[in-house]
């Protein structure tokens, strides 16, 4: 899980994050936690949408109307923290996507569109737990949003565009009805969360959860020289990411057990490479390797595969065979 | 002793379920808001009686607050205050039940009713201690740390808790969860107890004894372990103690850790010998108490001290059985934990953790199309508990009129106000669900057909869960044998857990087809109510031979067969009677025939063709 998260931080494109697994595994924790892990971020003051000062193309609106008025269109800069918003269950479509400002229009008679999650979850990640609890039409649009980057809103008399770039990350238990299978597809990468089973590992889970309840301030700080060396880890890695090539042998391995385990579509391949070059990036080097599309292959194609509900194996293992086919064991 | 006294009679391995009940009883008043809350499996009226023993002991100023599990989320969470929101003409949030109740208690009786998302968002409130408010054109944020008690009142073998509320709440109690009130903590050591537990000393002894239960029984949840520490805490607490001791944890893990278990560990083989000559003291006390009988647990409520707990041996309180036990903590608790499940309650709960509770939750809600699915436009209408007013439409309805309205209160001389909704201005939000399809499967698994075909059956139906989880279906499972026929899976569409219940299906017992016939009509009738399409597939081999009285005797075997297969074909629902008989039966074609199903023998079709029947008894449902 932590390794889907830093690709997914560092190549944004890879597409959502899906975890699965147990209640109580700390998929939440770990969501929660990425605020104080992640680098900040510059964006334009004041913009509603936290738009990003170097990207000219993708301003929202209300940036470019701005920009037309200031000396080569170069708008004020402040540091924000990148955005980890939580969607409640229960959150209704117009707190979601945005809608008509009631206040303004009430008051002033004045049509004003007031931004919603999206809008704040813009270069961030928008966090959905229990996503198989939420209802199928929310769903929809937030992975609709996902994919193409932009947020129409056209609801009640207000028609506003802006772009809400983000990784959604959706947590979930397939214990509790299976996940519809266009929804799993969308999501980039998927990952099992477990509980250890190993004593150890569970007393020191308890221990420093224990140690954090009882006195927050000195375990930040404890941990605050560990956070602050994932920090810098992103940041290389996100500079270095476009710099990190695919050799071609590579490439046709990687299709290949795309081929083996017959997934559906292109995008297993795309998502597989892209997840494969921002894990390059993370281990500091500038070509990819077999051993990195491995690594990825898991979280990337696990979710792809043609559902056979009656595998009792379950479809990691047969990722795991059919890695084993293509690369070799060990 | 006296005021300690009910406490410590806790050090028992095995607590009686009255013991329990005081011991959860003073854990929830002491720690409630650490542990999230507890969950009483009983009657209602045990449930208030513990509760109303639990106030008589929490200092006055702790608020408890009851929530009716039909409460809507704008009730519970906080949403538009829409007197207030007219009144002054621009949107004002109000606060909820939760928020109300931040720093007390809520109660949620019948909590089975309360629809499964309702309950996740309960969960996530108990987690953060907010309650983030996103709806209706309000956005707000309201304190809300609070501890829940969920009373549910569900039937045995199921939970009325949704999964994702269920592991916030750290105790569960089952059965009789009475306590004797004249054996209750004085309200004073409750007060100083809640001052000692943060200070109260774990040693890593007893993080290690949690950890080593948690992966010994299979628990996967954290929060468990968190939940189980702190239950220990608050025992020490009330002992007036500053340090966690191993009967704090061999309880708590009993309350908190006992109900979640998933698997019992297999005793080490050193054991083995132990085990089997220490049976008699080391199983059937535990199995005594733990079976809830009611007339044990009253005894217990006469006397101070419950008479099964202790065997004539008198042992020290600490270690009553297992002598000379000299081996590691977490061997020792795990031993009275596992003493604490008895195997036919372990399978119980095995049974309870793997069905589904989505279902449950749904009692309150049938009308589906006001509440959820794919939104349409609003219409006029009076919001009540289960149509939600459409605000903006509201709103818009009413804006046209202000001006024309102003000057009517004006001339009424009725104070102004900045804007005036009227009746005819609500406006409800409406939706529209798909309807699926629900497929009921009704497999006989008498001793005639277990004989024959059983396992042939149960791979057609595999078959066709393959074919309903590609379109999205949900299925059902009733078996039949003996005298009864069970509904084994309420409709769901995880198909895994269908699989499963088939796969261990057991075999034997007469045909009782008239009984089948009526579970199907029922269960059809509840699936069309729910809004989906109902297509049931009987597997039978026809050969009726148990009437609904529950008595033998082929000819009203069949008689009442073929009447409740006419009122089957009267009830008009869609269905498939797939032939097990090694050969076609004429009498499983009769009863087919009866229905206005589609016979199939099975002998000559395979998979697909059973799957080409239910499709076409689909397109015609």
């Amino acid at each position: 899980m932590k390794l889907a998260l830093l690709i997914a931080t560092v190549d944004p494109s890879v597409g959502g994050v899906l975890v699965l697994g147990d209640r109580g595994t700390g998929k939440s924790t770990v969501v929660r936690a990425l605020p104080a892990l992640l680098p900040g971020m510059k964006a334009v003051e004041g913009c509603r949408y936290g738009c990003d000062p170097s990207a000219n193309g993708s301003r929202c609106d209300e940036c470019r109307e701005r920009a037309l008025h200031v000396a080569r269109g170069k708008l004020p800069v402040t540091d924000r923290p990148v955005p980890v918003i939580d969607l409640p269950l229960g959150a209704t479509e117009d707190r979601v996507v945005g809608a008509l400002d009631i206040e303004k229009a009430l008051r002033n008679g004045e049509k004003a569109f007031e931004p919603g999650l999206l809008a704040r979850a813009h270069r961030g990640f928008l966090y959905v737990d229990e996503v198989n609890l939420l209802e199928d039409h929310l769903v929809d649009l937030l992975l609709d949003v996902a994919q193409t980057g932009e947020n129409v809103v056209e609801r009640d008399g207000v028609s506003v565009r802006h772009p809400a770039r983000f990784v959604l990350v959706g947590s979930g238990n397939p214990e509790e009805g299976d996940l519809r299978p266009q929804l799993l597809d969308r999501f980039g990468l998927s990952v099992e969360v477990r509980t250890s089973d190993s004593v150890a590992e569970r007393v020191e889970v308890i221990r420093r959860r224990d140690e954090y309840e009882r006195d927050p301030a000195t375990f930040m700080e404890k941990w605050d020289h560990a956070d602050s060396a994932v920090r810098l880890k992103i940041l290389a890695a996100r500079k270095r990411l476009p710099t990190v090539q695919v050799p071609d042998e590579v490439l046709h391995k990687a299709v290949e057990l795309c081929v083996e385990l017959g997934t559906d579509g292109v995008r297993g391949e795309l998502t597989l490479l892209r997840a494969a070059r921002a894990n390059a990036a993370l281990d500091g080097v500038k070509l990819v390797t077999d051993a990195q599309v491995r690594t990825v292959a898991p979280m990337a194609l696990r979710h792809r595969l043609r559902r056979n509900v009656l595998d009792e194996g379950g479809s990691g293992t047969r990722v795991a065979r059919g890695i084993t086919a293509i690369y070799g064991a060990g | 002793m006296s005021t300690a006294g009910p406490v410590s009679s806790r050090s028992d391995d095995i607590a009686s379920a009255r013991a329990r009940a005081l011991a959860a009883l003073g854990v929830l008043a002491v720690a409630g808001h650490r542990i999230g809350g507890i969950v009483l499996r009983d009657s209602s009226a045990g449930a208030q009686q513990w509760i109303a023993a639990l106030r008589s002991v929490l200092p006055h100023t702790v608020r408890v607050v009851r929530l009716p599990s039909s409460a809507t989320d704008d009730r519970i969470f906080g949403g538009l205050d829409l007197a207030a929101t007219i009144a002054s003409g621009t949107p004002v949030a109000e606060r909820g039940v939760v928020a109300d109740a931040h720093g007390g208690i809520v109660v949620i009786p019948l909590i089975e009713r309360m629809p499964v998302a309702t309950q996740a968002r309960l969960g996530a409130v108990l987690d953060s201690g907010v309650a983030q408010v996103l709806r209706d054109g309000v956005r707000a944020e309201f304190d809300a740390e609070f501890t829940l008690i969920a009373i549910d009142e569900s039937e045995e073998d199921v939970w009325g808790v949704a999964a994702p509320l269920r592991d916030r709440l750290g105790l569960v109690l089952d059965g009789d969860v009475r306590v004797d009130e004249s054996m209750l903590p004085p309200a004073s050591l409750i007060a100083s107890a809640r001052a000692l537990v943060p200070h109260v000393h774990a040693s890593d002894d007893v993080m290690i004894g949690i950890g080593t239960l948690c992966v010994s029984f299979g628990i996967g949840s954290e929060r468990a372990a968190r939940q189980a520490l702190w239950t220990a805490r608050a025992l020490a607490a009330l002992d007036e103690r500053a340090d966690v001791e191993e009967s704090d944890i061999a309880l708590a893990a009993q309350l908190v850790l006992a109900p979640r278990a998933t698997r019992v560990p297999e005793p080490p083989p050193e054991e083995d010998e132990e085990q089997a000559e220490a049976p008699p003291p080391e199983q059937s006390p535990p199995e005594a108490p733990s079976a809830e009988t009611p007339p044990e647990a009253d005894e217990g409520q006469d006397e101070p001290t419950p008479p099964e707990q202790s065997p004539p041996e008198a042992s020290p309180p600490e270690t009553p059985r297992d002598p000379p036990d000299d081996r590691p903590l977490e061997d020792r608790l795990v031993d009275a934990v596992a003493a604490a499940i008895p195997p036919e309650l372990l399978a119980e709960l095995l049974a309870r953790a793997q069905r589904p509770s989505q279902e449950l939750g749904r009692a309150g809600a049938e009308k589906e199309s006001w509440t959820r699915g794919r939104q349409v436009a609003a219409r006029r209408g009076k919001p009540d508990g289960v149509r939600r007013l459409h605000v903006l439409e509201t709103l818009r309805a009413a804006a046209p009129w202000q001006r024309a309205r102003a000057r009517v209160s004006l001339a009424r001389d009725v104070p102004a106000r900045s804007l005036i909704v009227e009746r005819d201005d609500f406006r409800i939000r409406r939706y529209v669900e798909r309807a699926g399809t629900s497929v009921i499967f009704v497999v006989d698994a008498s001793g005639s057909a277990a004989a024959q075909r059983l396992g042939e059956a149960k791979g057609a139906v595999e078959a066709l869960l393959v074919e309903s989880y590609a379109r999205r279906d949900r299925v059902s499972l009733i078996s039949f044998r003996g005298t009864t026929a069970e509904v084994l899976l309420p409709p769901t569409r995880a198909l895994a857990r269908a699989r499963k219940l088939l796969a261990s299906l057991p075999g034997g017992g007469g045909t009782p087809l008239a009984t089948a016939i009526d579970t199907a009509i029922t269960a059809g009738v509840a699936a069309r109510r729910a809004g989906t399409l109902p297509v049931i597939v009987f597997l039978t081999d026809g050969r009726a031979n148990v009437a609904r009285d529950g008595k033998g005797g082929r000819a009203e075997s069949m008689r009442d067969a073929l009447d409740a297969a006419a009122q089957f074909r009267a009830s008009s629902l869609s269905s498939v009677l797939i032939d097990s008989s090694p050969r076609p039966e004429p009498m499983a074609r009769r009863v087919a025939e009866a229905m206005g199903a589609r016979y199939v023998p099975l002998p000559v079709v395979d998979a697909r063709a059973i799957a080409g029947a239910i499709a076409l008894a689909r397109e015609t449902a």
